[in-house]
């Protein structure tokens, strides 16, 4: 794989996961909506750290907050604390069995899902309801998913 | 770097409009994602249209004739009623705002925030939308552009918990405010005493207070009105006339924001004549 198309694949699933992340769903299950973008960015980090890292996830952050029309740098910040740790920890990660590695998940999705309810908070405090935390468990059940198909594209 | 860069840029637009330049130049990579989402609607509305049968075609034609014949004979009626308001306005040595521009603009179907009331329209700055205007369709109010982006705008709907519409009941000119209540059918009047006269079923117009909407536009209709006797105001909710969840146009509003002068008697009479030349 050379160097060049490898990049344009990895724009090419992050742009597809901010489609997914804006898909017009019914009701509830947009409230499940995962943050597709986020499993993305933590895929191509754990497979080509060398490539992916917190710059590209500082862009995609900043790219998101415009896409879904929140204060600019509210994603940008989740999401480059998120890659820092994926970058410090890749090497372990990689050994985990699939059930190890779907909790690490779930703790990146829960920080970066944290930080936003703090901005969210400090920007004009509202109550939300329990719901509101349910992307986090639907995002680590899809990411066995996100592995396989990001895999099925890298290797392909 | 990359969390001292985000905070500074999140303190930045908290405070200041000082960064919309930096969100209109990111627009330009986003903005063809959201019409790429918004494809597979317009593509199988198109299919409907194209399938849609003859017969039916010309049922809805001659459906939507007998509609605007019916606007219309409303319209003429309109017109006597607005220049009589005119010349009562002049008794009173009152002004009169008139003339609203109006663009059509169509919703994209996008999900931005699930918690929030916000939709997308396809008419952004290139069209001269701004912030702040209002947004109508064709039964009622239903929000205010909240940020325009130049190929789209961001548009907060009336029954967003952020925002709050001032409105009058048509019946006797009360003033309250209306909040919105995070659900799509809902608006909550909470500052409205216990003896206030509002019963199920008035109209709620917009009042013109505030100067973001323009004043008479069909808001809501009261349907509970529940006195609290322990609490200072009473529990009433309304129901958006506006069809928020079906409809797909909307119509952006460019009130006038200078009002006609003061008219004298006189210059009614003159103005009259000369708004119809021809008679």
């Amino acid at each position: 794989m050379n160097k060049d198309s490898g990049l344009s694949r990895i724009i090419l699933t992050i742009a597809l996961a901010m489609c997914m992340r804006i898909a017009p769903l019914p009701g509830t299950i947009a409230l499940l909506n995962p943050d597709w973008v986020l499993l993305a960015l933590i895929y191509w980090t754990l497979a080509l750290p060398e490539r992916v890292g917190i710059f590209h996830a500082w862009t995609f952050g900043l790219l998101t907050d415009v896409l879904t029309g929140r204060l600019i740098g509210q994603y940008a910040l989740a999401y480059s604390l998120v890659i820092y740790i994926c970058l410090k920890l890749h090497r372990r990660l990689r050994q985990f069995p699939i059930v190890q590695q779907g909790l690490f998940i779930f703790f990146c999705l829960l920080l970066s899902h944290l930080l936003l309810f703090w901005i969210k908070n400090i920007q004009h405090p509202s109550q939300l309801q329990l719901s509101f935390w349910l992307p986090v468990f639907t995002g680590t059940l899809c990411w066995p998913l996100v592995y396989t198909v990001l895999r099925f594209i890298r290797l392909a | 770097m990359a969390v001292i860069a985000s905070t500074i840029l999140l303190a930045t637009e908290y405070r200041s409009p000082r960064l919309d330049s930096v969100r209109t130049t990111l627009s330009f990579f986003i903005d063809p994602l959201k019409y790429l989402v918004d494809l597979p609607t317009v593509l199988f509305q198109h299919a409907t249209d194209s399938v849609s049968s003859y017969s039916a075609l010309k049922k809805e034609n001659e459906r939507l004739r007998e509609e605007q014949l019916i606007h219309q004979t409303r319209l003429l009626k309109f017109a006597s009623l607005e220049k009589e308001n005119i010349r009562l306005r002049a008794l009173l040595e009152n002004s009169f705002k008139l003339g609203e521009q109006v663009l059509v603009a169509e919703i994209l179907s996008v999900n931005m925030a699930p918690y929030e009331n916000i939709v997308l329209a396809n008419k952004g700055t290139r069209f001269g939308v701004h912030s702040k205007q209002p947004v109508l369709d064709a039964n009622g109010v239903v929000g205010q552009v909240f940020r325009a982006l130049p190929f789209s705008s961001e548009i907060m709907l009336i029954t967003d918990p952020n925002h709050a519409i001032p409105v009058q009941v048509n019946r006797n000119g009360l003033l309250t405010i209306a909040v919105g209540s995070g659900k799509l059918n809902q608006l909550n009047l909470p500052f409205l005493p216990n003896n206030a006269d509002i019963r199920p079923g008035d109209l709620l117009i917009t009042s013109g207070l505030g100067g973001t909407f323009p004043p008479g536009y069909p808001v809501g209709v009261v349907d509970d009105f529940t006195p609290q006797p322990n609490r200072s105001f009473a529990s009433i909710t309304a129901t958006p006339k506006a069809m928020l969840d079906r409809n797909r146009e909307l119509m952006i509003v460019w009130s006038n924001s200078t009002p006609v002068p003061l008219i004298s008697k006189q210059t009614v009479k003159e103005t009259d004549t000369a708004a119809h030349p021809d008679e």
